[in-house]
């Protein structure tokens, strides 16, 4: 199931469905990576409100999408974590250092638009 | 104290009384001593400084009962009396503060004056003194065993009543502004409260769509490695959330602890006190608090 990656004016979003394969997940990184520069991009908002686990793979995946966004000149930010996958993946040392976050995609354009407001 | 070893020796003794018979002549001996040892008693619990937490005269009323109760349970055997005595003595004393080393040792004080009497009594006839001894040392035994025992299990009910208690406690997150919230933390924290703090706390940032969170741990004295680390990672996935936390009145020994264990001091944002905690997160969300009265 491929995970759709929308264009939202100067933003991406794509949102996790609840059942990703690893190879899905693969499929999706390397679709936002590629199309952040496509587009120009600015920034990229990763929803995940669908899933309600976590496994170790999706959060590294997570970890390195934001981390080759910001290489190909762009940043992530990352919404929707469950209260309760979040204390998993703390508990899992799974952080995601340097990566911005917020509750739901609301609050993810919201902080966007503030950032991006000032260095217009 | 009796030596057990001379009973062996008497074994081809002829037992001229029953072990029934002894312990009345025993219980009659204690009635008719009852002031005298009773106040022997009591001096030799105000010579090795138990009890303390009571005065001297609720020592003696104290010892009266205890006394009659004990001869009574001599007496008759049945063990139920003396337990709920002491069931109802230790729901009184313990919230004065009274330790359970007292209770025990004025038990044992009391039957170590109550031998001595009985040396003293039978001293020209130490086979008659063994057979007393031998009715009066396993009922002796039972009674502080059985007050010892109702005394630790009354007190372990308090311990768990309070357990409860503090679980009942809510730890309430609270909002302060619109998207700031507070969360008090007073007591001892254990894994299973932080638990639940954390909890709540997630909850609450959703539901409130808090995007700062001031942590207060004023009230909290000390937290062990695990609590500390619980807190640390209470941070963290508060951050997933969105929101930014703030822990205020860290105090210089959970600061010891939070060095200890290496946490990384970029990942805790922390103010001195909660004015300061919820300044910062004023200045954080864009609040500006002015006074009417002196216009700037």
């Amino acid at each position: 199931m491929e995970v759709p990656i929308l264009k939202q004016g100067a933003f991406l979003i794509a949102t996790f469905q609840a059942a990703l394969s690893d190879a899905d997940l693969n499929q999706l990184r390397m679709g936002l990576v590629q199309q952040v520069v496509k587009f120009r991009s600015r920034a990229v908002i990763v929803d995940v409100t669908a899933m309600d686990v976590m496994d170790s793979f999706a959060s590294r995946t997570l970890r390195e999408i934001a981390h080759m966004i910001r290489l190909r000149g762009a940043e992530t930010v990352i919404v929707g974590i469950q209260p309760e996958v979040a204390f998993a993946m703390v508990q899992l040392g799974l952080t995601l250092e340097g990566v911005a976050t917020a509750l739901d995609l609301e609050e993810g354009l919201a902080y966007l638009n503030e950032r991006f407001r000032i260095t217009k | 104290m009796a030596k057990r070893d001379n009973t062996s020796t008497d074994i081809e003794l002829k037992r001229t009384e029953e072990p029934s018979e002894l312990l009345r002549e025993l219980v009659a001996h204690l009635r008719q001593n009852r002031t005298q040892l009773r106040e022997e008693w009591v001096v030799r619990i105000s010579e090795t400084r138990l009890l303390t937490a009571m005065t001297k005269e609720e020592i003696f009323a104290e010892a009266t009962s205890v006394y009659d109760s004990y001869v009574e349970a001599l007496e008759t055997e049945a063990f139920e009396a003396l337990q709920a005595y002491a069931r109802n003595l230790s729901e009184r004393i313990i919230p004065r503060g009274v330790e359970t080393h007292e209770v025990v040792g004025i038990v044992l004080l009391l039957r170590d004056v109550l031998a001595r009497s009985l040396f003293a009594k039978y001293q020209t006839d130490f086979k008659k003194l063994n057979r007393i001894l031998d009715a009066y040392e396993p009922a002796a035994n039972r009674i502080a065993n059985t007050v010892a025992v109702g005394f630790v299990q009354e007190r372990e009910r308090v311990i768990r009543q309070q357990q409860e208690a503090i679980r009942e406690l809510s730890t309430p997150v609270l909002q302060v502004r619109e998207r700031l919230l507070i969360l008090p933390i007073i007591g001892v924290i254990d894994p299973q409260r932080a638990r639940q703090l954390t909890e709540q706390l997630l909850r609450g940032i959703r539901t409130n769509r808090a995007k700062v969170v001031v942590i207060d741990i004023t009230g909290v004295a000390a937290m062990d490695v695990t609590v500390a680390n619980h807190l640390v990672q209470t941070v963290e996935a508060s951050r997933l959330l969105g929101a930014t936390v703030i822990v205020t009145g860290l105090s210089p020994e959970i600061a010891q602890t939070l060095v200890t264990i290496g946490v990384d001091l970029g990942k805790m944002n922390t103010v001195g006190d909660l004015q300061g905690g919820i300044e910062q997160a004023e200045r954080l969300l864009g609040y500006k608090v002015a006074s009417i009265t002196e216009p700037n």
